[in-house]
């Protein structure tokens, strides 16, 4: 982990291990960064489900194309950025899992729990891939102090 | 750590002790092939104890939602037993709470089938 330059960024396969090592990835920073166990445990969770989009949906395992994870420092957020190589997202289909209808789904709860458990959810699709930015504001004495502390 | 199932029958009810992460990949996979094995041997009063899966994603909260239709479409009815407060919370706001059947106490799980 390079936090010292304020980001750090991975390359990583179109696998399941990626998924997990994602998580594990973020869960690390997050409490490096001092959140507390609630907001990492949002943090890995949401970089998780993000990872999955990439992996699954984007780049849909094919072993050419890669994930790009990139985590960044701000003064006031935590600016996590997971970008794939697919064909883009269409925004237009993402459901809304809590409509009635859409309740016993099996899939399409992704980008909700992203949005519930991050500050700010941003995904821009182009024909080269989606790019995919969770941000968590960093707040309290916690975070700032180990901030400083560097 | 991955997922562990193991089950034991209650006065007629199976109970399926499920511990680890229920997850894309192995755990949500050990979980569907369980539910499918019970259903094709006629075990059709399902409770799955959930009391220590630890971490569970939008993929395994899509195999608990399968498991639940599945069981139900087979004529059965599929119960969730002991929450852990992170897997409470992700079904409350994913509105699944009302959906499914939960309950704190085992014995009171098993009495609720009919």
């Amino acid at each position: 982990m390079a936090m010292t330059e304020q980001r750090v960024s991975y390359t990583l396969d179109s696998s399941l291990e990626t998924i997990d090592s994602a998580e594990e990835k973020a869960t690390k920073i997050a409490t490096e960064l001092g959140f507390g166990e609630d907001e990492v445990m949002q943090i890995s969770m949401a970089v998780r489900e993000g990872a999955v989009n990439a992996v699954l949906h984007g780049n849909a395992y094919a072993p050419d194309k890669k994930v790009i994870l990139a985590f960044e420092l701000t003064a006031q957020d935590l600016v996590i950025t997971i970008r794939d190589q697919g064909p883009g997202m269409d925004l237009s289909k993402i459901p809304n899992p809590l409509a009635p209808e859409n309740l016993l789904k099996t899939s399409g709860r992704g980008i909700f729990l992203m949005r519930s458990f991050m500050d700010v959810v941003e995904i821009r699709p182009s024909t080269t891939g989606t790019e995919l930015k969770l941000i968590k504001h960093v707040h309290g004495p916690t975070a700032g102090g180990k901030e400083a502390s560097r | 750590m991955t997922m562990k199932v193991g089950t034991r029958q209650v006065d007629g009810v199976t109970i399926v002790d499920c511990s680890g992460r229920i997850t894309l990949g192995e755990g949500s996979v050990v979980l569907r092939d369980m539910v499918r094995d019970l259903l094709s041997k006629g075990n059709k009063k399902i409770v799955l104890n959930l009391a220590d899966v630890n971490y569970i994603d939008s993929s395994g909260i899509g195999e608990l939602v399968s498991a639940f239709t599945t069981t139900k479409n087979q004529g059965g009815e599929l119960k969730l037993l002991k929450l852990t407060k992170k897997v409470n919370d992700l079904l409350q706001i994913t509105k699944l709470y009302t959906v499914f059947d939960v309950k704190d106490d085992e014995a009171a799980a098993v009495k609720s089938f009919k």
